[in-house]
């Protein structure tokens, strides 16, 4: 049987599908570096609307709850199926890659944002409180209390979730995306064997993955030895 | 006119009444301190005082003018002329000592960074901290920080300064060298309002001594009057407890 596979590997990798996996890997990284890239920025302005106390901002408070607390519990494809099929029914002329950029963007936003929320909540009132009575503004105070002593807590479970985030993309594939689970299922459908193209998948995965893995647990350390953004824990 | 005014205070946490008709009038280079029992609402007359927690009735002026709480604007201008040194201290968990010090003077009182710098040091090194210009809060014990929370205050140049229980961390040498610094302040015509258990601090320090309990201010005075002929059972009874043992 491993012979067999052996003897598939030259067959497998001729010119045409080799590019074809690499377009599709690219096609999945580019997914993940858009969806982590967009998650991050949205996701934090979504959490500070969350946080903000204002009376003006309160309708945007309850949009952006509203926001996170439904994409974070329907299932991906669910969401990718209505950004699917709502641009269609809406007449946009997208095609199903736009569609994947977008929804992807949309799904880590929502769960950055509470990721973020998290990290500036838990750092404690009254430093805020200090900041005030010295005079600084909301943004100063943002600037430099909140955010330095967020980061830390913020990081790491962001990373985590990057990385799971980039398995994720994959449900693009259901949508028509030539990403690489597609591309493993169209390999796989052309006669090559299954547990060779999904090998070949899965390294592929593993490679885009673990740099992003690996630069979080370096943050992590990091940020966990550097004394200027130490958390310090609610008493 | 006095420095420091204020009228039939009243403040509350949820439905407690914390504060219930605070009466206090503080004259500019006064030094007034505040006694009485933990709960009384000693730290949150100052809470109330820097704007952290609205008033529900009452007024409060600064020089002549009353503060409006609900106004950015005016508690801006009353936040630019009193500092306070908090209770548990809350330095900035994430800045060494210096940039504690230098933090708001620089960025937000937009001072010139080198004079900022010299007049942080010089306090610091005052408070006994010269060798701790780099560590960070977490790396001190509460007295060091505490006396960081000293310099932080005194180098915004405020005009008031509120003290909560200011010597509760310090060893009894610290506290006369706190009190050195303090009545040195008093000279220069600062305006004090001390949180304090220490009554030997309190005696030596205060111009008036003011006796809190249930809210309101039972009884205030000289601290000879205060300690010696207190007028009111109450504070009589407090003031026979505490220095009692
Ligand atoms: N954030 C808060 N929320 C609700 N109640 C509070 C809060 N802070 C203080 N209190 C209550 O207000 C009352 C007065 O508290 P405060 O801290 O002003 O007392 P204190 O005189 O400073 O006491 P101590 O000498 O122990 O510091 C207490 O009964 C306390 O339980
Ligand atoms: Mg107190």
């Amino acid at each position: 049987m491993l012979s067999f596979l052996i003897a598939e590997i030259p067959r497998l990798f001729t010119i045409y599908n080799v590019i074809l996996l690499l377009k599709a890997a690219l096609t999945t990284l580019s997914l993940s570096a858009v969806g982590c890239v967009v998650g991050l920025f949205c996701g934090f302005l979504l959490s500070l609307a969350r946080l903000s106390q204002r009376p003006i901002f309160w309708p945007l408070k309850a949009l952006a709850l509203l926001y996170v607390e439904i994409l974070r519990r329907v299932p991906f494809l669910i969401t990718l199926m209505i950004f699917f099929f709502g641009a269609q029914v809406l007449g946009f002329n997208a095609s199903a890659l736009v569609i994947a950029f977008i929804s992807t963007s949309v799904i880590s936003t929502a769960f950055v944002a509470e990721i973020v929320r998290a990290g500036l909540r838990a750092v404690k009132p009254s430093q805020m409180e200090a900041a005030a009575v010295m005079n600084f503004s909301a943004w100063h105070t943002f600037w430099h209390v909140r955010l330095p002593q967020a980061w830390p807590l913020i990081l790491p479970p962001v990373f985590s979730y990057f990385v799971l985030f980039i398995k994720d993309t994959a449900l693009a594939s259901q949508a028509g995306v030539l990403e690489l689970t597609q591309a493993g299922k169209i390999l796989n459908t052309k006669g090559f064997s299954a547990s060779l193209v999904y090998a070949t998948v899965l390294i592929l995965y593993f490679i885009i993955s673990y740099p992003l893995a690996r630069f979080g647990s370096y943050l992590e350390r990091r940020l966990g030895a550097s004394r200027h953004s130490r958390p310090r824990r609610a008493v | 006119m006095a420095h420091l005014d204020i009228r039939g205070l009243v403040a509350r946490y949820n439905n407690a009444t914390v504060l219930d008709g605070i009466d206090l009038s503080i004259e500019r280079g006064e030094i007034v301190s505040l006694i009485g029992p933990s709960g009384s609402g000693k730290s949150t007359l100052l809470r109330v005082i820097s704007g952290l927690l609205p008033p529900r009735a009452g007024t409060v002026a600064l020089a002549g003018e009353t503060i409006n709480y609900a106004d950015r604007r005016s508690l801006r201008r009353s936040r630019d002329k009193l500092a306070i040194v908090f209770q548990q201290y809350n330095l900035f968990g994430n800045m060494n000592v210096l940039r504690n010090v230098m933090v708001a003077p620089v960025t937000i009182q937009k001072r010139d960074k080198k004079t900022v710098e010299a007049e942080a040091c010089a306090l610091l090194a005052k408070v006994g901290l010269a060798d701790k210009l780099n560590a960070y809060p977490d790396e001190l014990s509460g007295g060091q920080q505490q006396r960081v929370a000293i310099a932080r205050a005194l180098c915004l140049k405020p005009d008031i300064l509120l003290l909560d229980e200011v010597t509760s961390a310090l060893d009894p040498e610290r506290v006369g060298e706190v009190l050195d610094t303090v009545k040195m302040l008093a000279a220069d015509n600062m305006t004090l309002l001390i949180v304090s258990h220490e009554m030997g601090f309190v005696r030596e320090v205060s111009h008036r001594v003011a006796f809190m309990a249930d809210g309101k201010i039972q009884e205030m005075g000289p601290p000879a009057q205060i300690f010696g002929t207190p007028q009111q059972p109450r504070t009589q009874a407090f003031v026979s407890r505490i220095l009692g043992h």
